[in-house]
């Protein structure tokens, strides 16, 4: 059978050159065997097999353990020991398998009889290949929810029959929806307790379809299934010959829920009539060759095609698609490839390659729909970072409008959001994204909020609007003043100057001496101590670190060299400051050491209290500058440093 | 058919792509760990397509327990000779020392020259990401496991502390001393992994191929007498019976079975009809209910 090249099937061979060596070993291949002949035929087909992401969606008592393991089990998916391990036999030897532990994973989930996070399953058919996103469905689980819905295709909800449509339900299909999943598909389950009564089932679908036609689903399907006794699931029940009959869409005959799956219409990228490639790396192995690797998150691109990078608006033309097996006359979504252009063009990660007549945005605001997936709260004007696609900004929440009432549905005011709330805030960006709307395209529209201080991920989120738009001429991009541009006009870079050391070692002397040098020298820089930043007194013990932090992160961006001369006694604080300050600004921390009776008798001096050197410190394990205290001459100290700042590129004379 | 549709195989490998190069990106100093078996074979091939033309740009990793098997050794030996790949091969020598077997020490054995092994070569060399080749549909703990696994200092694994992984976005943010282990073939199946050796004729250490082997039988699991210092019990007789291996690891805990499968595709059939799982042939997880929760909790894959 001949396959159209830009299905991408593997090529008959393995490439192998100089460059791409491929060692001895392939010697110890076996030669296709004669009695494989079958089954070469088999693999043939089940290459060409698609791939659908499904979620499920449901609590614990609606049964979807059940109708997963039932999935799992029919379609061959199960080994025998694994079904051992949840096979258990009656008094009378009868023996009984229970589908729902076949998939429940952790011990502690087990004991407690649910389902904590989400879990991944596995299965084929004949047609197709299945990646099943096992949600749990408590309220409280939102964000597990958003996590499994994230990259599926198609949603399945559980109702069971008995109970009829709930408010968890309704909750379901929202968060579904709004998630961007296009269709969803509604088991009603338990069907054999309510006797497949068709009025029962009519009745719950007339119900729920009038809910989720305010919604705008692209399609909404309904199946009447017992998991436990296998209706409807894969095989056709003879116990609803109703929905044989005229159960399914239009009133067509209804059919399982598995043969649904394996014949619905997989959503594809790759057609779209754009191009969206973020570039993620760029690969340059030697002086010859200069190549962007990324994964086409739309739309698909050939050789010759004129492209145009964002931000900085230039254009260029596609030279090759490289990968491992050969050059390629295409690339389309969601391929990882290599890309090369006919121009040498300053790319970095985080840039993005569209088709000239691009339809992106290049915006530092934007509203959007975030899932709050943290215990921490959502704070208003806190610095965080955003990821979105290939880059890392940072930002602020600037208003939160409203939260998503889990309970009417209807949106109401808010000032925050916690864990498990869904609602719609205004982000203020430091750098712009290049980003689209969700509803246009998923990966240029969602993007993960992280805290700085832990690392953890704390919101997802999906871009609704956006504000202004620096695009299309490169120019307008170029009137977002950033850090560097300003701290150029000054010869200097933005950086953070961090003195550490006891009280009494001499920073601030040094400090305020180091400030006036660069000043005089035609530089900008500013110091912050703590009788210059008298303000934090005020502040609560431990907040000060993060105002000193975020004040200095504020003066660098305004293209100062920041100096600051705290004690900063805790190891951990100044790792802080470096975690939170490096990524932006060149961060270099001085460490001032003095013998403690320098330091007293300093001290004294000054008229403070001497006692104040021998508070606990912890010292740096490996600082960029060391500067002896003892034997402190202020003029040579400071030569030293201006030499060293020079050094690291942060000054030009 | 006109559509632009990748097949679900070439789905998955641009995914793993994907995570390999955005992992590289976003981390200081990655390894891979490089198990030998059909897996780590997959994910090689992966890397090495995810950074082509180019070269690798991190090193393999092999924790060698001493008692693999020698086949084992001299396919990755000379896989990294004739492909000019870098390897860390890491001993736990004060295991060694202390006489650590499989024989004596049974369920340790593993924690100690394997698990302990890992968390000593990965603090030596700083490393803070680490690839693996697992897999979520090996064993039920793990359908839970995220692509980027965090591990603190200690390198414990901490069920609750992982984070959500949305679209393909994943969060790489660490603090020095914490480390990653990322399994970039979290979605493949044991299916597709043979599938891909087969399209790609991707190498495998010939003791997947069934072949006459001598070997002893104990508990309803054949061992392979792979050296010398393969204890038999009084009045035991290495046979010699057409055996291959489902997975590969410290020969004497390692399950053979009897097969007659000596082609990619052979193999593959017998996988499609045979009735237990993969990891039935490993004799450490029988010990306990939940075993690979724990270990992973440990530190162990």
């Amino acid at each position: 059978m001949a396959v159209d090249h830009r299905s991408y099937p593997f090529p008959a061979k393995a490439p192998a050159d100089a460059d791409r060596p491929v060692s001895s070993l392939v010697e110890t291949i076996p030669p296709p065997a004669e009695a494989d002949a079958e089954m070469l035929e088999f693999l043939a087909d089940y290459e060409r097999r698609s791939l659908l992401r499904f979620v499920t969606i449901g609590s614990v008592d609606d049964g979807k353990s059940t109708l997963i393991g039932r999935l799992l089990y029919e379609t061959g998916g199960v080994f025998e020991d694994q079904l051992a391990a949840v096979t258990s036999t009656d008094g009378e030897g009868e023996a009984s398998i229970n589908f729902a532990n076949l998939t429940d994973g952790l011990v502690a989930e087990r004991e407690q009889g649910i389902t904590i996070d989400v879990a991944y399953r596995y299965f084929a058919t004949k047609k197709r290949k299945f990646i099943i996103a096992d949600t749990p469905g408590h309220v409280q689980y939102t964000r597990n929810m958003a996590t499994g819905a994230s990259t599926a295709d198609a949603a399945i909800i559980l109702i069971d029959a008995r109970l009829g449509v709930l408010q968890q339900s309704r909750r379901h299909a929202t968060i579904a929806n709004l998630i961007g999943i296009p269709h969803l598909l509604v088991a009603v389950n338990k069907m054999d307790l309510v006797d497949f009564d068709q009025g029962a089932y009519q009745a719950i679908v007339d119900e729920f379809r009038a809910f989720t036609a305010k919604l705008g689903f692209d399609k909404v399907e309904f199946f009447p299934v017992s998991a436990l006794e296998g209706d409807n699931v894969v095989q056709a029940s003879t116990r609803t010959p109703w929905f044989a009959e005229s159960g399914g869409a239009d009133g067509k005959g209804g059919k399982p829920l598995l043969e649904h799956l394996e014949t619905m219409p997989v959503p594809t990228t790759g057609d779209e009539d754009r191009l969206i490639f973020p570039v993620q790396l760029v690969s340059r192995p030697d002086l010859n060759f200069r190549g962007y690797a990324g994964t086409l998150a739309a739309g698909s691109v050939r050789p010759g095609d004129a492209v145009k990078v964002l931000p900085s608006g230039k254009t260029t033309k596609v030279e090759r698609v490289v990968a491992w097996d050969g050059d390629l006359p295409e690339a389309f979504a969601p391929m990882s490839v290599t890309l090369t252009l006919a121009d040498e063009i300053d790319i970095s990660r985080g840039d993005v390659l569209t088709r000239v007549d691009n339809q992106l945005h290049v915006s530092r605001r934007l509203t959007a729909t975030l899932v709050w997936m943290h215990d921490i709260p959502l704070e208003p004007n806190r610095q965080y970072l955003i990821k979105h696609m290939t880059t890392l900004v940072s930002g602020t929440i600037t208003a939160v409008h409203h939260r998503l009432d889990m309970d009417s549905l209807e949106p109401v005011d808010a000032d925050t959001l916690s864990l498990n709330d869904v609602g719609d805030v205004t982000l203020s960006l430091n750098r712009p994204l290049i980003l689209d709307e969700y509803e246009a395209d998923k990966t240029a529209g969602s993007f993960v909020i992280i805290d700085r201080v832990s690392n953890v991920t704390i919101a997802a989120g999906m871009i609704r609007s956006h504000g202004e738009d620096y695009q299309d001429d490169g120019r307008a991009v170029a009137a977002a003043l950033t850090a560097e541009e300003r701290a150029a006009r000054s010869n200097q870079k933005p950086a953070v100057l961090w003195m550490t050391g006891r009280s009494g070692t001499g920073k601030i002397v040094v400090a305020r001496a180091l400030e006036r040098r660069l000043f005089d020298a035609g530089h900008q820089a500013y110091v912050f101590d703590p009788r210059r930043i008298t303000k934090i007194e005020r502040q609560a013990q431990g907040k000060a670190l993060d105002f000193v932090i975020d004040a200095a992160e504020l003066a660098a961006d305004a293209g100062m060299i920041v100096i600051v001369a705290f004690t900063s006694p805790a190891r951990s604080d100044r790792d802080r400051a470096r975690e939170r300050l490096a990524d932006r600004f060149e961060f270099v921390e001085a460490f001032f050491d003095a013998e403690l009776p320098t330091c007293r008798s300093r001290l004294e001096a000054l008229g403070r209290d001497p006692e104040e050197a021998s508070y606990a410190y912890e010292p740096p394990d490996d600082p960029d500058i060391m500067i002896d205290g003892d034997e402190l001459d202020i003029e040579a100290e400071v030569d030293r440093l201006m030499r060293s700042l020079e050094r690291r590129g942060l000054i030009t004379t | 058919m006109d559509a632009r549709r990748l097949t679900h195989l070439r789905q998955l490998e641009a995914e793993s792509i994907f995570i390999i190069r955005e992992v590289v990106a976003e981390f200081q100093n990655p390894v891979m760990l490089y198990s030998i078996g059909k897996d780590s074979a997959v994910m090689l091939r992966l890397a090495r397509k995810a950074f082509w033309p180019g070269k690798l740009p991190f090193p393999l990793m092999h924790v060698n327990t001493t008692w693999k098997f020698k086949e084992m050794i001299a396919f990755r030996d000379k896989l990294c000779r004739e492909t000019g790949l870098e390897l860390i091969e890491h001993i736990n020598h004060d295991g060694v020392r202390r006489g650590i077997n499989p024989f004596d020490h049974g369920g340790s054995y593993t924690d100690i020259m394997k698990t302990d092994g890992l968390k000593q070569a990965l603090t030596e060399h700083a490393f803070d990401a680490a690839f693996g080749g697992a897999r979520r549909d090996e064993e039920r703990s793990r359908a839970k496991e995220r692509v980027y696994s965090f591990r603190d200092r200690k390198h414990a694994w901490d069920p609750k502390n992982q984070r959500p992984e949305l679209w393909r976005l994943y969060n790489g943010r660490h603090k020095k001393g914490e480390s990653i282990r990322v399994f970039p073939l979290s979605n493949w199946t044991e299916l597709d992994v043979w599938q891909y050796i087969h399209l790609e004729r991707i190498p495998i250490v010939p003791l997947y191929y069934a072949k006459v082997r001598p070997v002893v039988e104990r508990d309803g699991t054949l061992i392979m007498v792979d050296d010398e210092r393969m204890r038999l019990e009084p009045g035991e007789e290495p046979k010699r019976e057409m055996v291959r291996f489902r997975t590969l690891g410290c020969y004497p805990l390692t399950g053979a079975v009897r097969s007659e499968a000596t082609t990619v595709p052979q193999i593959i059939h017998e996988m499609l009809t045979t009735k237990t799982s993969e990891r039935s042939g490993r004799v450490i997880d029988r010990d306990e209910e939940a075993s690979m929760e724990k270990k992973k909790r440990e530190g162990y894959f």
